[in-house]
């Protein structure tokens, strides 16, 4: 069996009395598209930091592509785009990416050739000899995709890309998010703007407190639970009580009826029951919860710290 | 090995790029100006009777070349510790190191290629500065002085030790904590090495001890005055001492001491670089 992209067993990352992170677990396969959510302050950034060795684990332990982290040659196959995309502001794009690709150990005729393809991708073919202290932060942050895509990498992390960015910008990384999926590549999106993440990921991990939650597979209909809206007439009001045996949430205002179930086999019970009780049933819809919906509901509304 | 090729490359080019190359070099080119046309005045104003006796005028223009060398010893000092404070503190801070110890290189790599980097730089500068003063006081003064790879192959040594422990300041403190603590340690030397002088003129053994004390905590300051002694030649001695000359003379011990004490250092910094959380 091929082993995960990304293995963490009670990672843990403590600052003085601090507590970062408390204790992560998490599994992400290969050619996922893995969304790491969480309010700020809930270690994210110290959970992707540990798994790159930029912070050391206090305690625990992580597998990279079935690798330890301690093992540096794994770094090949690893393409990362940093928060806040700060880079050697003196180099130009071109001369940026080359740099970052010499590090990759990467040949120069291979580089001829991807520096160029590169650029082009991240629509910056005609910016490549301007200094990145010129660049608009929408352009260091696609210089800096480029730069973690260099390598055609297996994993690929990208911490908060898209903050602070214009419309067209993330367009940009959910086409390059689409396009290394479908390469193959697994992708670890750590971010905060769920509207990102619920069009690109696979499957959510939420955070909190740097314990892992709730992991959700966005690509099943009930995934985080289904949002029914039925237009019911003649209900008896004593049948409402019965319908928490599906739903944690029952809502009736006038013909209106609002159930939050948990999964998609209890439409066909719910209506039965409906029928049973002798109600009229006019219409009925179910919409899979929002991703917004799902942090609030597991995440809560306070912040993680 | 690759790794501290490209990361040194890049140094160096970082340096020529954010025109710190190019300040040194009108610092540098600036003073050689000046010392050229202040040795020629101070020459031709030595009396007809001392400007002819040839050992006398000889033993000035070793004065004069020592004097100089003062000066660029201290403009190397400051290039140091100003150019270098910055490169690991500054990275850390920035972030911009990210991105970089993330690829397949270690982080030991990382320190030693920029360490390399600046002393490929420095020692440039040195020869650079030194070779032009020995070409001003050949052409003006007529004359070259001796013992001088002695006297510079110390002062080089005395760039790398404050390279090293510059680094290692900058693996754990901000950049401005870093230039005063480097600088800080190095004046600390420095008057421990007057301390040691008077010591020895005015026969207090305790002055002596603190000044090599002091050369213990900082051993920068005794390469200079070690390579001060190597350049004042042997007559000045009959002359007694000026500020520029040196009496009570640090060791070949203290010197292998300043060499240990500066591998130490970079050592510790490529430690503390490699285990601390960026």
């Amino acid at each position: 069996m091929q082993n995960a992209a990304i293995e963490t067993a009670y990672l843990r990352k403590t600052f003085g009395e601090k507590v970062a992170v408390r204790g992560l677990t998490l599994e992400v396969g290969r050619g996922e598209v893995f969304g790491f959510l969480g309010p700020n302050g809930a270690g994210k950034s110290t959970s992707v930091k540990m798994l790159l060795g930029l912070v050391a684990p206090t305690a625990g332990g992580a597998l990279l592509l079935g690798r330890p982290l301690s093992d540096r040659e794994v770094r090949r196959r690893v393409g990362f785009l940093p928060e806040h995309f700060r880079f050697h502001e003196w180099l130009s794009g071109e001369e940026f990416l080359r740099f970052h690709g010499r590090l990759y150990q990467m040949p120069r005729a291979r580089l001829d050739r991807r520096v160029p393809e590169l650029l082009e991708l991240v629509g910056l073919a005609d910016h490549g000899r301007k200094r990145l202290r010129d660049y608009s932060k929408g352009m260091l942050q696609r210089i800096g995709l480029a730069q973690a895509l260099l390598n055609e990498p297996e994993l690929i992390f990208l911490d908060e890309p898209t903050s602070g960015l214009d419309p067209a910008g993330r367009l940009l990384v959910r086409d390059i998010i689409r396009a290394e999926r479908a390469r193959g590549a697994t992708v670890f999106l750590n971010s905060h703007l769920l509207s990102e993440v619920e069009v690109t990921c696979d499957r959510v991990a939420f955070i909190k407190h740097g314990e892992v939650l709730e992991t959700c597979d966005l690509n099943k209909l009930d995934a985080g639970g289904l949002s029914i809206v039925a237009r019911v007439k003649d209900l008896p009001a004593e049948a409402l009580a019965g319908l928490e045996a599906w739903a944690g949430t029952v809502r009736l205002e006038g013909e209106s009826l609002t159930l939050e179930i948990r999964a998609e086999d209890a439409v066909p019970e719910v209506v039965a029951y409906l029928v049973g009780k002798g109600a009229r049933v006019y219409s009925l819809h179910s919409r899979r919860a929002s991703l917004e919906e799902m942090f609030l509901r597991i995440v809560g509304t306070e912040g993680g710290l | 090995m690759t790794g501290i090729g490209v990361i040194a490359g890049l140094t160096c080019r970082e340096a020529a790029r954010r025109r710190v190359l190019a300040a040194a070099a009108v610092l540098g080119g600036a003073f050689l100006l000046l010392y050229g046309f202040g040795l020629h005045m101070v020459l031709a104003s030595l009396p007809a009777a001392v400007a002819r006796q040839v050992l006398v005028r000889r033993q000035a223009v070793v004065a004069l070349f020592s004097l100089g060398m003062y000066v660029v010893n201290w403009l190397v000092v400051a290039i140091t510790i100003l150019t270098s404070a910055d490169t690991i503190a500054g990275e850390i801070n920035s972030g911009v190191i990210q991105a970089v110890v993330t690829k397949p290189i270690r982080r030991w790599e990382v320190m030693l290629g920029k360490w390399l980097g600046f002393a490929a730089m420095l020692t440039g500068y040195l020869l650079l500065m030194a070779g032009g003063m020995l070409v001003e006081v050949r052409l003006i003064g007529g004359h070259t002085p001796s013992d001088v790879p002695q006297a510079l192959s110390l002062m080089w040594l005395e760039t790398l030790l404050l390279l090293a422990v510059t680094f290692r300041f900058g693996a754990s403190l901000s950049m401005l904590a870093t230039g005063v603590a480097v600088f800080g340690m190095h004046i600390l030397a420095f008057l421990g090495g007057w301390v040691e002088e008077f010591g020895s003129l005015a026969h207090s053994q305790t002055a002596v001890n603190l000044g090599v004390l002091a050369s213990l905590v900082m051993p920068s300051e005794s390469l200079w005055r070690r390579a001060a002694f190597d350049l004042q030649g042997p007559v000045v001695g009959a002359f007694g001492r000026g500020p520029f000359s040196v009496g009570s003379v640090p060791s070949g011990l203290m010197v292998g001491y300043a060499a240990l004490y500066g591998a130490a250092a970079l050592g510790l910094a490529i430690r503390r670089f490699s285990r601390r959380d960026l």
